[in-house]
């Protein structure tokens, strides 16, 4: 049985994924002044990082990086409502490029495991 | 085995080794990271031999076409001759200087040995005492000197010297190229949407320049914003340029003061959006002030350009003396 990652298609696929989810992330004004001043190639960077971890690639985080992280926007007022948001826009990118409900299923889920150390609860 | 050359050393790899741990396990440092092909920090140069191409996947076209590659994931079947990020000195003297408008200066700086670069990347120009500022290359390789914009900075040091007291034949030194906003051939048909602010308008005309020698077909459209009429400069050259290549158009935008001499007033993201309001399958080249750099990289990317279709380089200013 090959891994998520494999079955989702690997690096190739996380390149087609990044724009499509950051397009969205950037378009929602719930969420889009997170993302103020900061420099987009920077970004996508980081939104390929952590697309590669929800697609259950290889990464380096760790609860504790995701907390520092996150910390400064948390302190911005980041909650539950914009971390659905995200996922949301992370579902919707995998269901346009075609891939199976119960791949982005375990995607989700693995995005969910970060909840708690993305809100630093 | 492959081997690898690196600060004049040479390194020779294990069996299944990347250069990245050929090179750490020599003692070379070589700053990384992921160690999985994603996070770019372990990128190299190689000068000589070739790398698998899945050493270079991901990266974008203007680094692949110098060379890079991500050292962590690079298995290469030959020996390498490697380059940190960056360039060497060279010496050199001012050939011309000429003023194109009243803030700013057009330098031609001639290398002792020809620089090889691209049009849009830019070099460092040090005087002999030390004194160093950075400069996009509106030349091409082809041409008799590097063409460097100068703008009149505050008590700039630097141009200050440049506007009122450098002669022809100043002797200066040149490090570089450094940079990768500049036109990679391979796709002659796709539209391409060159803006900037300032003196942001050398690297584009390079860029411009070098795609119409390059064979470039498809529509080139180089926006170049000022706050008023007289922050433009270069507009016959830009205009003969555009009367002789039918795919290139120029477009002067001023943020006020603009409708007397017919020239499109407002600000740039808009006069373009409302020009562009689609993207997809553009490509996009954005030079000049940093915030103006990062807020149009962004309306591109939303008006729907591909995040590896656009390069930009931001200005950044040195601190006031």
């Amino acid at each position: 049985m090959s891994s998520l990652y494999e079955q989702l298609g690997g690096q190739p696929a996380v390149d087609a994924a990044v724009d499509i989810f950051y397009r969205k992330v950037l378009s929602d004004d719930r969420i889009s002044h997170f993302f103020e001043g900061v420099d987009m190639d920077v970004q996508i960077a980081k939104q390929k990082g952590f697309l590669t971890m929800a697609f259950g690639g290889p990464h380096h985080y760790t609860g504790a990086s995701m907390r520092a992280g996150h910390a400064h926007l948390v302190r911005r007022g980041l909650n539950d409502s914009h971390f659905n948001a995200v996922a949301e826009h992370l579902g919707s990118t995998l269901t346009e490029l075609g891939v199976a409900q119960p791949l982005i299923d375990q995607v989700l889920a693995v995005a969910e495991s970060t909840r708690n150390d993305v809100l630093g609860r | 085995m492959p081997s690898f050359t690196f600060g004049g050393a040479v390194y020779a790899a294990a069996p299944g080794e990347s250069v990245l741990d050929a090179l750490l396990r020599h003692g070379v440092a070589v700053p990384h990271s992921c160690r999985a092909g994603a996070c770019q920090s372990c990128l190299l140069r190689a000068s000589q031999g070739r790398v698998p191409a899945a050493a270079q996947a991901g990266l974008k076209a203007t680094l692949v076409e110098q060379g890079y590659f991500l050292s962590c994931v690079c298995r290469p079947d030959e020996d390498l001759v490697l380059e940190p990020a960056g360039g060497l000195d060279v010496p050199a003297r001012i050939m011309a200087l000429e003023r194109l408008s009243p803030t700013v200066l057009r330098a031609r700086v001639r290398t002792e040995q020809p620089l090889s670069y691209r049009a849009g990347q830019y070099i460092t120009l040090r005087r002999p005492d030390g004194l160093a500022r950075s400069y996009s290359l509106a030349s091409l390789p082809g041409d008799d000197a590097l063409e460097l914009h100068i703008r009149r900075a505050p008590q700039g040091r630097m141009s200050g010297w440049l506007f009122e007291e450098a002669r022809a034949e100043e002797p200066v030194t040149v490090r570089g190229p450094a940079g990768d906003c500049f036109y990679t051939g391979g796709a002659p048909e796709q539209p391409l949407l060159l803006a900037g602010t300032g003196t942001g308008l050398a690297p584009l005309v390079g860029i411009c320049r070098d795609a119409v020698r390059q064979g470039h077909t498809g529509p080139i459209h180089l926006y170049h914003g000022a706050l008023r009429p007289e922050g433009l400069y270069l507009e016959s050259e830009l205009r003969r340029l555009t009367a002789k290549n039918e795919n290139v158009r120029y477009s002067p935008v001023v943020l006020e003061g603009g409708e007397a001499a017919g020239i499109a007033t407002g600000a740039l993201d808009k006069v373009i959006a409302a020009n562009h309001p689609q993207l997809a399958g553009w490509r996009g080249y954005l030079c000049g002030d940093p915030s103006i750099v990062q807020m149009l990289k962004k309306k591109f990317f939303l008006a729907g350009m591909p995040s590896r279709q656009i390069f930009a380089d931001a200005f950044l200013e040195a601190p006031a003396p």
